[in-house]
């Protein structure tokens, strides 16, 4: 963990009273924050609010919302709900998984994506659907998951052929440019 | 805007002037649906072009959001009104078509518009306001409103104002007779009387269970102990549904104005919305909606002179289906582990804090003002005998028209399905409907002439539920929809129930089973009976209802189980074990899309001539299948 994580968590945990009632309200905080909850975080947590740290652990991992572990630059949710599931969202999930390099793992290696299934987005008349961090895209095709994910990868700019080309390349490129 | 208060019956008045001036302007609007689901459609984009259409011509029209009208299928959605004309309403909108649109205005394109709006309905004050006044219906052919199936078959009490006012305006609110109910009810009837007229209208709870909204109010009042709690569950966690996310983005103070009322009807001064989390939209606009209410004075101290207090404060879910449930709901709020408790004590006596505490849903706080402004037996005359008023519900899977609906109690499910739903699509035959939710069941077609209300469901083997209504034709394995569900329940059972704990693991091994081939018919009896026994010794509404759809496909569709158990064989053709992929070589060209997205590189051949797949590597996504534009691809 860096040391400027470190020393926002006190400011982070301060906006908050010491209420056992906070304690979901606390976490959701820390998760969307740091995209995680580190486990001296949470150590914090339970004396802050002076209740046993198996109590944290308990509601932190019951709910669903919550990960102990690091997540990916971006969080790729494709839904599972009613609608999504009568029109294919099986095999978008697989397909999101291959495509992204998370079929045996949640995040994938370069933590670029964190992929999760989750119940319903609530976006039923447009299924399937998926949401990548902000941005719900919906009538998904699984031949159409590469293009949608591209825009979410690092760049990779282009040669004048139009291939990839290395990135320290195309940066000495833009430079003659200029 | 300078700040403004509402604190008698002309405060409303005036303001409702105000709000008139931007809900029915003097030049022409532009209106763009911006509820989560237009915005994924691709909303957003399309009101930037409007508006940069706009500031480039520097044209005076008024532009701005509104809620969901409902119309899922046609998103993403734009409307133009133009004063003294019908609302013209666009489908499908691109942001080029937009641009297009607001270039050619005052002219109609009549390409891309799908209906004519002439005028709105309020339930509040009962009145209609017309746009339009021409006696022919038509213009140049567009269908209005009140005659597309869609639409007319619909009443719209809860969603009143949905796809009407911009929703982050209190104002436009105000204009539709908002928070009239509430000066009423504080000023001129009791709190006995407020629970009175909801007793009298015969609301019943539209969570799912139905028990009578009156009852439990009075409950709530008598019950000793103080404070009391308000509490609306925004938990919509069924899948297939989302009344209640339409309802909460498009009309955020009619759920304010119901718990406010029903806080002074239960003598509670604290009211708290649980809204799920995957719903970001909904949780600010609830937020925003409450500040406003605050600033307001509609919220707080002395409300309306009257000497009560109110507060109301947002509590976001963190992802648990089982905090739907009012018991875990309340613990949960509690910060702690969403797991349901023993009842009774029942949470009128003993909720939140341990203190008398009334749960209702938005959509039944959504209806209070409509009841305390029109009176308890007028709301009784919608309906049937023992269903009393509307009830939305989202039409989705394979529909026509997917759709957000409020339809009478007593609605028939054919005219649900086949006249508001517009059939389904591609010729494909309805093989059922499921309702819901995981705790509801299959009604299979044959039986659509069953009218929807909270007891004929139940008596079909399914329950009303939150209102999700998912239609499925015959591509659709029965088997595959028990296994589906009982997946989802495996997941979210919270564990302290052993029956159904283990027993919907069990359930789903048993399901996962027959699906792959490997099923006996003996499994059949095994599934009714641990259905019946967790249903028997579970705690909550999640374990007793978990074996329901199990249950309602075996009871209406056992030829299917039977097919894949005695023949190996999946009927509509999804179950993988039981289907392989094939390229019929006449028909294939050789063009080669599906070697392009074969996720398992299964296809063998050359270009140019007939592909065939090799089955041993075929991963049956179906990939194939999408890409193929000759249909040579096929499924065995």
């Amino acid at each position: 963990m860096q040391q400027a994580d470190i020393e926002m968590i006190e400011p982070l945990l301060g906006q908050f009273e010491d209420r056992r009632a906070n304690l979901i309200a606390i976490l959701q905080e820390i998760q969307s924050t740091f995209s995680y909850l580190p486990q001296e975080f949470l150590r914090r947590v339970a004396r802050k609010l002076q209740v046993p740290l198996t109590e944290v652990y308990q509601v932190a991992t019951f709910y669903r919302c919550f990960s102990l572990e690091p997540r990916g630059k971006h969080l790729v949710q494709v839904c599972l709900g009613t609608a999504c599931h009568v029109r294919g969202a099986d095999v978008i999930l697989e397909r999101v998984r291959t495509e992204t390099g998370t079929t045996s793992s949640a995040t994938s290696a370069d933590l670029q994506f964190t992929v999760e299934p989750v119940r319903c987005l609530g976006c039923c008349g447009l299924a399937p659907v998926m949401r990548v961090d902000r941005d719900t895209i919906a009538h998904l095709e699984q031949n159409k998951i590469r293009s949608v994910l591209r825009k979410y990868r690092p760049k990779v700019a282009k040669g004048a052929d139009g291939s990839a080309v290395e990135p320290a390349k195309a940066m000495a490129g833009t430079e003659v440019g200029q | 805007m300078k700040a403004f208060y509402i604190h008698s019956l002309e405060d409303l008045h005036e303001l409702s002037t105000a709000g008139n001036s931007s809900l029915y302007p003097n030049r022409t609007k532009i209106l763009v649906g911006m509820a989560t689901c237009g915005q994924a459609a691709g909303a957003n984009e399309v009101l930037q072009a409007v508006q940069e259409e706009v500031e480039k011509g520097q044209l005076p029209y008024f532009v701005m959001g509104t809620g969901c009208i409902g119309w899922c299928s046609q998103e993403p959605l734009l409307d133009i009104w133009v004063p003294g004309q019908p609302r013209v309403t666009y489908g499908r909108v691109t942001p080029e078509r937009a641009r297009k649109i607001v270039r050619a205005l005052p002219e109609i394109q009549h390409n891309w518009a799908v209906a004519l709006m002439h005028g709105d309905d309020n339930p509040i004050t009962g009145k209609f306001k017309k746009y339009w006044s021409s006696k022919n219906g038509h213009k140049n052919g567009l269908p209005s409103y009140k005659d597309l199936p869609l639409f007319k078959h619909q009443t719209r009490l809860v969603m009143r104002n949905c796809g009407i006012i911009d929703p982050s305006s209190l104002l436009e609110y105000v204009a539709r007779g908002g928070y009239l109910a509430l000066w009423q009810g504080l000023r001129k009837h009791s709190p006995e009387q407020v629970i009175r007229e909801i007793t009298t209208s015969g609301l019943r709870g539209r969570g799912g269970a139905g028990f009578p909204t009156g009852k439990k109010w009075q409950a709530v009042r008598e019950a000793s102990g103080d404070p009391k709690y308000i509490i609306c569950n925004a938990d919509e966690g069924d899948p297939g549904a989302y009344m209640d996310r339409g309802v909460l983005e498009g009309d955020p103070h009619s759920v304010l104005e119901g718990m406010i009322l029903g806080g002074y009807a239960m003598g509670a001064h604290e009211g708290i919305i649980y809204v799920r989390e995957e719903y970001p939209l909904a949780v600010s606009r609830m937020k925003e909606a409450i500040q406003q209410a605050e600033q307001a004075e509609l919220l707080g101290d002395n409300i309306f002179e009257s000497g009560f207090s109110f507060h109301i404060r947002v509590v976001k879910g963190a992802g648990a289906f089982v905090c739907g449930e009012e018991t875990a709901l309340i613990r949960s709020i509690e910060g702690k582990v969403g797991e349901p408790q023993q009842r009774p004590p029942y949470p009128a006596q003993q909720g939140l804090w341990g203190k008398p505490t009334c749960i209702n849903n938005v959509e039944t706080w959504a209806n209070v003002p409509v009841i305390v402004t029109r009176g308890g037996k007028w709301f009784a005359g919608v309906g049937t005998e023992k269903s009393k008023g509307t009830k939305i519900f989202s039409l989705v899977g394979n529909i026509e028209n997917t759709a957000l609906i409020e339809v009478p109690m007593g609605t028939t499910l054919a005219s649900v399905v086949y006249e508001i739903g517009g059939g389904i699509p591609n010729g494909n035959a309805c093989k059922a409907i499921q309702t819901g939710g995981p705790s509801g069941g299959c009604i299979p077609a044959d039986k659509f002439d069953l009218p929807v209300d909270y007891d004929s469901l139940m008596q079909a083997g399914s329950i009303m539920g939150s209102g999700g209504m998912i239609v499925m034709d015959d591509h659709t394995c029965m088997v595959d929809i028990a296994k589906y569900f009982l997946g989802f329940l495996q997941d979210e059972s919270c564990g302290k129930c052993f029956t159904c704990r283990v027993g919907t693991q069990r359930l789903m091994q048993i399901v996962t089973r027959i699906s792959e081939g490997k099923g006996k018919e003996e499994d059949l009896d095994l599934l009714e009976d641990l259905g019946w026994l967790i249903k028997e010794a579970s705690l909550c509404g999640l374990g007793q209802t978990a074996a329901n759809p199990v249950l309602s496909t075996l009871r209406y569709f056992r030829s299917e189980y039977l097919a894949h158990i005695r023949d190996k064989r999946c009927p509509a053709k999804v179950c993988r074990e039981l289907i392989t992929f094939a390229i019929d070589p006449v028909t294939c060209n050789g063009c080669g899309a599906c070697v392009q997205v074969c996720s398992g590189s299964a296809i063998l051949g050359e270009k140019k001539k007939p592909y065939t797949i090799d089955a041993a590597h075929c991963t049956k996504c179906g990939a194939c299948l999408e890409a193929c534009k000759f249909d040579a691809v096929f499924v065995n």
